[in-house]
Order: C-alpha cells, then sequence, then structure tokens
C-alpha cells in the first residue's frame, strides 16, 4: 500500500507538468489564471501524499489546508483586478456585478 | 477491505484529474477550460482525500485520535468543495467582463455541412 501512494503521487506531479503548457501559451492572461487555480488543487492533494510517505500526516494537513486557502484568494485577487481594471478603461462595457466607483 | 476500496478511490481520483488535465489541454475556448478544472478537479480532490483519510482512519485502528485526523481532513474537502466552484464563477465573470468572446462555429453546423459535402464533391477536411 505505501509502494501504491508512492506511485500515485509521482503519476499526480506528472499530471501537473502538461499544466504548465497551458500556463506557456494560453492566449489570454486568465487562460494562465486556469493552469495556476488547478496547479494549486493538485498541490494541495500532493501534500497529503507526501505527508503519508513521510509518516507524519497530521502536519502536512495544516500545510494542505493553508495552501488550498491561499490559492483560492489569489484566483480571486486576480479576477477582481481584471474585473475593475478592464472596467475603468472601457467605458462601454457595463460590469455584471457592483463595483466600488 | 478497506484497503481495496481505498485504492479504488484514488485510482479513480486519479483518472478524473488526468480527464480534467485533457480537457484543459484541448479545449478551444477559455470558458470550456474553465468548466474541465473546475469540475473534473472537485471531484477529483474529494475521491483522492477521502481514500487517503479511509486509509488512514483503518491503519490507525480507529481510535479517536485517528477520526479526528479523518475529520481534518474532511474540513480541507469541504473547503475546496466551497471555494472550487466560486473561484470558477469568479474567473468565467472576470472573463466575461474583460471582453473575452465565446468560440462560436456560426456557419459550421450540421445543416451546411450536408449542403457544402453536395455541392463540392472533392473531400475536404474541416479543421
Amino acid at each position: 500500500m505505501t509502494d501504491f501512494l508512492n506511485i500515485s503521487g509521482v503519476v499526480l506531479l506528472l499530471l501537473i507538468i502538461p499544466l504548465l503548457y497551458r500556463g506557456l501559451r494560453g492566449p489570454t492572461t486568465l487562460d494562465r489564471m486556469v493552469a495556476a487555480n488547478t496547479i494549486g488543487t493538485k498541490t494541495t492533494v500532493l501534500l497529503l501524499f507526501i505527508g503519508m510517505m513521510f509518516n507524519r500526516l497530521e502536519m502536512f494537513i495544516d500545510f494542505a489546508l493553508t495552501y488550498a486557502l491561499l490559492n483560492f484568494i489569489g484566483s480571486l485577487t486576480v479576477s477582481w483586478y481584471y474585473q475593475r481594471k478592464r472596467i475603468q478603461s472601457d467605458s462601454s462595457i457595463t460590469p455584471s456585478t457592483p463595483t466600488k466607483s | 477491505m478497506i484497503e481495496a476500496i481505498s485504492i479504488t478511490m484514488i485510482t479513480s481520483g486519479l483518472i478524473f484529474f488526468l480527464a480534467a488535465v485533457v480537457g484543459i489541454m484541448r479545449f478551444p475556448d477559455f470558458y470550456t477550460r474553465m468548466h474541465a478544472a473546475g469540475k473534473g478537479d472537485t471531484l477529483s480532490s474529494i475521491l483522492v482525500v477521502g481514500g487517503i483519510a479511509l486509509y488512514y482512519m483503518h491503519q490507525g485502528g480507529w481510535t479517536s485520535a485517528a477520526i479526528l485526523v479523518g475529520l481534518k481532513m474532511l474540513a480541507i474537502v469541504v473547503f475546496i468543495f466551497i471555494a472550487s466552484p466560486t473561484s470558477t464563477h469568479v474567473l468565467m465573470q472576470a472573463g466575461y467582463d474583460s471582453g473575452i468572446e465565446p468560440v462560436s462555429h456560426k456557419n459550421d453546423d450540421a445543416i451546411t455541412r450536408k449542403t457544402k459535402k453536395t455541392e463540392t464533391p472533392s473531400n475536404e477536411k474541416r479543421s
């Protein structure tokens, strides 16, 4: 079973690597944000696999929870910036959420 | 027995992770990629973390300490369940407000493809 967990951790790492292609080649910036969000979610799960490898899963659960929180806050911040930046520069777009004027 | 259930959950979670990655790489548009990322990652996280929690509780002998650790992992699952669709929604709204157009095959549905085929008998590949 420990062999299975090690192999699945390596498989998860191999699944993160193609997302870097989307991060490099995404035509818009928000495409790169999709890649970053997905890499963040996969890292949260990968931290638990690493915790099982070190036999100290209790410590790594705190890391995973913190990283999930940081990932969420990061994607929210980028999207708020994009909403506000475009609306200020082009007044013909009406926002779908109320923004502070 | 519990190990078999745990292995099944982790394997199916990894298969859905693979589906999410293939979706992000191959879809033609920002909105469709966001669909693949948000849905696939949420389900896979639930399955994988659930499998790890089950194995850990089984290995710890179902003492109250091990069950508390399992409940903490359940807290991670609940948080991802709430946060991932929310960030999907907010990113899509940012894309719409920022003017990203969804991909559309306007003159490319089945009817025009049929009429075009009868008019020109050469086989040209549709990209």
